[in-house]
């Protein structure tokens, strides 16, 4: 399943800095082809951020970041192109609030990839199916659950076919009852070879799906490591501390 | 009664005129302000310096400056489409830098969070803007909206200064022949004005309702 030859995700030397914060600091950080990498860490530590540079929704002041081979290109349409292969799912969903449930799944395949209105829909509502909230198809963002609304996030980031998936804390907010749903759907992704990338405090996902751990500090990659390895036999002080502080509630 | 009686065609031919400069510069206005309002929230920095200048000047140009040079200057350099038109440039220039305000603040309602998702999914900037975020905007903008044009409808009044026979052109006509009516003259054309805010009220009250999201 995991292929080394041209990694999906490739992040070198990459530094960035928020005025005096040093959010980035000499991350080196690659991601083969039909991986899921969890990226965890207390908050502040860069996790997300580091997330959101792979499609430069934040820029980065040094190095490079390379997606399936290619690098990043700055703003305009190479970057869109770039964006459209790179999936997302955001903490806080991010449907387009004007839209129906369908047509946030259909708008970017008509109006991206130039597909036919009616082979949007086709495969709109199998993926809606396979995230099984088809039955929400008709209705606007507002009136579903949070957990249904991340769901249709995560069909809606399918729909483009990335060849990576990104995920912001895609279950911080949501309520505990309706965080087994969406994890059941990542985890099901995961299973069917999508190379993922996931910011997370859920270590049952990492334990479960996850085919390495990152573990970030202080804007820095401290650790890396199997699941297994890393959980039960944590190297860095700092992973221990803080390994120690969630686990044992 | 008899000023409006004897006088109530002309009185209609002025507020029809009214109409016609509120049509023109309010037009012109909606197209450039949301070009503008644009500029000011692109990722390109020059577009975002033009944006801010455009609105700078225009916004802080007193109107009536505006129609002087509209009406004096701009024929001297061979800009002469006739002054209806020309007044219509400087009320539409000035207009549009409120427009681009309204409509930023519009844009600056809608959640970050939407434009991120559109751009993630690979739009290009122009059509996250006109797919999600514009839709958005516009029915945040319209109450702003509303008020910016019921002030161009109330600033088309300056143009009487300037020989084009609107409504309030009409009415200082209307002074000179028939003195002793002078309340009843005001209270009339002024009715008239209040007429067309009102219209403009209730189209701004039909939007809202229609872009309303659950």
């Amino acid at each position: 399943m995991v292929d080394t030859a041209t990694p999906m995700v490739a992040m070198r030397g990459v530094q960035k800095w928020f005025g005096e914060l040093h959010v980035l600091q000499d991350i080196d950080f690659e991601v083969a082809a039909g991986e899921v990498v969890v990226v965890i860490g207390p908050s502040g530590s860069g996790k997300s951020t580091l997330c959101r540079t792979i499609n430069r929704l934040e820029t980065i002041d040094e190095g490079t970041i390379e997606v399936d081979g290619k690098k990043l290109p700055a703003e305009g349409k190479q970057l869109a192109e770039l964006r459209a292969d790179v999936g997302m799912v955001f903490q806080s969903f991010n449907l387009f609030a004007h839209k129906t449930v369908l047509e946030n799944v259909t708008l970017g395949p008509i109006k991206v990839r130039g597909a036919k209105k009616s082979d949007a829909e086709k495969r709109a509502h199998e993926l809606l199916e396979r995230v099984g909230v088809e039955a929400q198809a008709a209705k606007l963002p507002a009136q579903l659950s949070g957990g249904q609304q991340q769901r249709v996030a995560i069909a809606r980031a399918l729909a483009m076919d990335p060849k990576v998936m990104l995920f912001d804390e895609p279950t911080s907010a949501l309520d505990p009852e309706m965080i087994k749903e969406v994890l059941d759907t990542m985890i099901d992704l995961a299973k069917g070879g999508m190379t993922m990338i996931v910011v997370t405090h859920e270590m049952g996902f990492a334990r479960t799906a996850a085919d390495r751990v990152v573990f970030m500090s202080d804007g820095r990659i401290v650790e890396e490591n199997t699941p297994e390895e890393f959980f039960t036999n944590p190297r860095s002080d700092r992973a221990k501390d803080f390994l120690g502080k969630i686990l044992k509630h | 009664m008899d000023w409006l009686t004897d006088n109530y065609v002309n009185i209609l031919r002025g507020f029809g005129e009214t109409l016609r400069l509120l049509g023109a510069s309010g037009a012109l206005a909606l197209v450039l302000g949301t070009l503008v309002a644009l500029a000011r929230v692109s990722p390109v920095p020059i577009l975002r310096g033009v944006g801010t200048f455009y609105v700078t000047i225009f916004r802080n140009t007193p109107l009536l400056v505006l129609i002087l040079i509209a009406y004096y200057g701009l024929p001297e350099i061979g800009i002469d489409f006739g002054f209806f038109i020309n007044i219509s440039l400087a009320m539409g220039t000035y207009t549009a830098a409120f427009v681009a305000e309204a409509i930023r603040s519009g844009f600056n309602g809608v959640p970050l969070g939407q434009a991120e998702a559109a751009r993630a999914i690979g739009m290009p900037f122009m059509t996250s803007m006109s797919q999600v975020v514009l839709p958005q905007a516009f029915r945040l903008v319209v109450p702003p909206m509303a008020s910016v044009y019921i002030a161009l409808t109330k600033n088309t009044s300056l143009a009487a200064t300037f020989g084009i026979a609107e409504a309030t052109f009409r009415m200082r006509g209307l002074f000179n022949d028939y003195a002793s009516q002078m309340i009843q003259i005001f209270v009339g054309i002024s009715l008239g004005y209040i007429l067309i805010v009102a219209v403009i009220s209730w189209i701004a009250t039909a939007f809202e309702r229609r872009w309303a999201v659950a």
